[in-house]
């Protein structure tokens, strides 16, 4: 769905954000973005949504060129989550912010009225209708902006740093909205440098560093090859640290869930016994 | 769960209840602790639970940059906090706020870092050796001319903690200082606090969710929840807590582990903390 070929990006400034990246998004997947501060994470998704154009090479959505594109249309298709909610939210209420870009992009207002009901539902802010998005707290904050953008249904939604400033009950609720969407089809693109909660998710791994992309492939590969991690600044899960201290032993290093770890050392401890 | 004190604490606070002005409930209610000095205490407990409020008492901007209501007893640094003004705190207690955009102010991170030390009146040799090596321990060092405000988040956020670290307060209270930092940056900056801790004798007090990171430094455990300490202790005896559980914090991966195994008919002892705790009990284990 979402092809980048050889992207070069310079900011006005003069830095090189993207050095030749190419990367193949398809249909329906799954991707988490990790990497260092300043590894060019942020500037590679804003293309998806023709926010950013590429300097040098291309980037198609469904086949044609961003650069042919209006940012308007391609936001139908390609919905961005801002890592802080208050650049994004700014009516009287939440409402209100819900039903901004479903009359954007043209809807009848029957469907405006149906969608907004829809979307304050599917993220339990249905209480909130009438209250003033800056009345709120900053989780559920980031949950109008997150319905705000589901609303018109886009067939691939963005979010940058989702669990910054999230509690682990709000982490985990968001982990399981996120699998729910991913399983109704939806491509999902996350921008995150939270290990345990990529861990837990279990998406496609895309690791950036300086620029460029330095690996890609299932966490269960990526999060746990030491090199691989150690370019990307990110640290192994913590279970698979605990796993990289015994390989001596025979044990896989290549194991990032909770209960996967607990069953490779029972049978272990049950093959000892025999 | 409360903790029996061998000492006098470095703060104290007793039936501690505070209101926003406004506010129609109080945002920390009948709160009741000591912190030792010299300890590394983890503050958690889900959103809205009073953490960051408490953490404003600490240092004086509750009461008196917040106004409200205060009632009951607090305590810091052998001060009585209502008493004396934030610029006598500031001396003692260093604040790093949870959104660097709402601290940082100067033209230039380096006076950013100066600030603090220039109301001290510090030497002006003294003052620019303390800035190198805050600027240098934060890993800054190459922004030192550049605007605060054209940072990113993660850099803003070692500004801010460069700043509290130059003035070496006896007490540095950390609210979420890492979050939009990666994980090997954010390990770094927690080894560089608890270095300060075990050199200078600083009290630290971090108000982190990402325990499987932190939980580690931690000599002493507190969790909050609507306003209220639910929990006060040392970190093994907290993250086995059935409390600390049903409240959904982030317990490490490493006690999950443990619990999973033990639930499993596993004779474990202990309860590891961190990844190298659960390697190395496992290996003991494993030896056998």
């Amino acid at each position: 769905m979402i092809e980048v070929r050889d992207v070069y990006f310079t900011y006005p400034t003069g830095v090189e954000a993207l050095k030749g990246v190419s990367l193949t998004i398809g249909d329906g997947e799954f991707v988490a973005v990790m990497g260092q501060n300043g590894a060019g994470k942020t500037t590679l998704v804003k293309h998806f949504n023709g926010l950013l154009k590429p300097a040098r090479g291309e980037v198609l959505v469904d086949g044609v060129s961003t650069r042919d594109m209006s940012v308007a249309k391609l936001a139908r298709k390609v919905g961005f989550v801002f890592q802080n909610p208050d650049h994004q939210l700014f009516c009287e209420t939440v409402e209100e912010e819900i039903a901004f870009g479903l009359r954007n992009f043209g809807f009848e207002a029957a469907t405006v009225e149906k969608r907004v009901d829809w979307a304050l539902n599917l993220l339990d802010l249905t209480e909130y209708r009438k209250t003033s998005p800056f009345m709120l707290s900053g989780g559920e904050r980031k949950r109008v902006a997150l319905a705000s953008v589901l609303a018109w249904d886009p067939k691939a939604v963005i979010l940058d740093e989702p669990t910054i400033g999230q509690d682990h009950r709000q982490k985990e609720n968001l982990r399981q909205f996120i699998v729910q969407l991913n399983g109704q089809g939806k491509t999902v693109v996350v921008v995150t440098h939270d290990v345990e909660f990529v861990a837990e998710c279990n998406p496609r791994v895309v690791l950036m560093s300086e620029g460029k992309i330095v690996a890609e492939g299932e966490a269960k590969k990526t999060l746990t090859d030491t090199t691989l991690t150690l370019a990307a600044s990110i640290v192994p899960p913590q279970i698979t640290q605990i796993f990289l201290g015994l390989t001596d032993f025979g044990l896989p290093i290549d194991v990032i869930d909770v209960s996967e770890a607990k069953r490779i050392l029972l049978d272990y401890f049950e093959g000892m016994k025999r | 769960m409360r903790r029996r004190h061998k000492t006098l604490g470095v703060i104290e606070t007793q039936s501690l209840t505070y209101t926003y002005p406004g506010g129609n409930k109080p945002s920390l209610r009948d709160v009741s602790l000591t912190i030792e000095k010299g300890e590394f205490v983890i503050l958690t407990g889900p959103s809205g639970c009073g953490k960051t409020t408490l953490c404003r008492c600490s240092n004086g901007l509750i009461p008196h940059f917040y106004g409200g209501e205060l009632k009951g007893e607090l305590k810091v640094a052998g001060l009585n906090v209502s008493e004396h003004p934030i610029y006598e705190m500031a001396k003692r207690v260093g604040l790093v706020f949870q959104n660097p955009e709402n601290q940082l102010f100067a033209l230039s991170v380096e006076k950013d870092v100066a600030f603090g030390l220039e109301n001290l009146s510090m030497p002006r040799d003294d003052m620019r050796k303390r800035v190198d090596w805050a600027l240098q321990i934060t890993d800054i060092e190459e922004l030192r001319e550049r605007a605060p405000h054209e940072l990113s988040g993660g850099q803003q956020q070692r500004v801010a903690i460069s700043s509290v670290l130059a003035m070496q307060p006896e007490i540095m209270i950390f609210d979420e200082p890492t979050s939009f930092l990666d994980p090997l940056g954010a390990q770094k900056i927690f080894e560089v606090i608890n270095d300060l801790k075990n050199k200078l004798g600083v009290t630290v007090i971090l108000v982190e969710h990402r325990l499987d990171l932190a939980a580690r430094y931690a000599d002493h455990v507190i969790i909050m929840d609507e306003g209220k300490i639910v929990l006060d202790g040392e970190p093994r005896e907290i993250f086995n807590s059935e409390t600390a559980w049903l409240l959904g914090v982030g317990v490490p991966k490493a006690v999950r582990l443990w619990h999973l195994l033990q639930e499993n008919g596993l004779v474990l002892e202990g309860t590891p903390v961190s990844s190298e705790e659960a390697t190395r009990f496992l290996r003991e284990v494993l030896k056998r």
